[in-house]
């Protein structure tokens, strides 16, 4: 199950709870705003390292792009809407809105 | 079971009266529970203040539909579960609340998830 999280994590509570869910294996992917999450050295990063023990973490690209975030936290893959749409054949959507 | 019945999860995560997504959800579950599909509802976060006891909106210009919650076995919607944390974090208990439910580890839930064809938050 592919979880989506839109929301930066200083606004909005959903990726912290989503990560309380995500089973291990599952990818989880940041995209428009969400992607705040993965930039390197803020809050979170100690939280992304510790979802990275259990699962793959992608970022946007276009989104990070957009929002000037060129540091992310290590192993974060950043992903085109080619690799998105991979990642969605490959699993069922679990968005977080 | 019949092809046209999926497992739909709705999870609640905001609290009811700030935003209508609590309310917009529980008419979808209602609307798709007319269509008997294999509906489960997941309280987790500021979700679960949807089932708190005694909530009284007369004084807000709001409609109340905390009881409607109560109403959902009528519609064969029995699957209500709560995430144990959120709960636990909000200083309650399942005394405080509206309806009966399973009280399930956050890892639980996670795993019912994966189990659903459709996953929807509100």
């Amino acid at each position: 199950m592919l979880h989506t999280i839109n929301t930066s994590p200083f606004e909005s509570p959903a990726m912290e709870e989503c990560i309380r869910f995500v089973q291990p294996g599952d990818p989880v992917l940041f995209i428009e705003n969400g992607v705040y999450a993965v930039q390197n050295g803020n809050r979170f990063s100690d939280a992304i390292a510790a979802l990275q023990k259990t699962s793959p973490v992608y970022a946007l690209q276009p989104d990070l792009d957009a929002r000037g975030i060129s540091s992310v936290d290590a192993e974060v893959k950043g992903i085109g809407y080619d690799g998105f749409v991979d990642l969605v054949e490959a699993h069922q959507v679990n968005s977080w809105l | 079971m019949d092809d046209n019945v999926k497992k739909i999860m709705h999870v609640m995560r905001r609290a009811p009266h700030g935003s209508i997504y609590t309310y917009e959800g529980l008419e979808m579950i209602l609307i798709m529970a007319a269509y008997e599909q294999d509906l489960s509802v997941a309280f987790i976060g500021d979700g679960v203040y949807a089932l708190k006891k005694n909530q009284n909106t007369d004084g807000i210009s709001m409609k109340g539909f905390a009881k409607t919650f109560m109403a959902l076995d009528g519609y064969d919607v029995e699957k209500l579960y709560v995430d144990r944390v959120s709960l636990e974090e909000r200083g309650l208990t399942e005394d405080d609340l509206l309806v009966d439910v399973e009280l399930l580890d956050s890892a639980e839930i996670g795993r019912r998830m994966t189990e659903q064809d459709v996953v929807i938050h509100h």
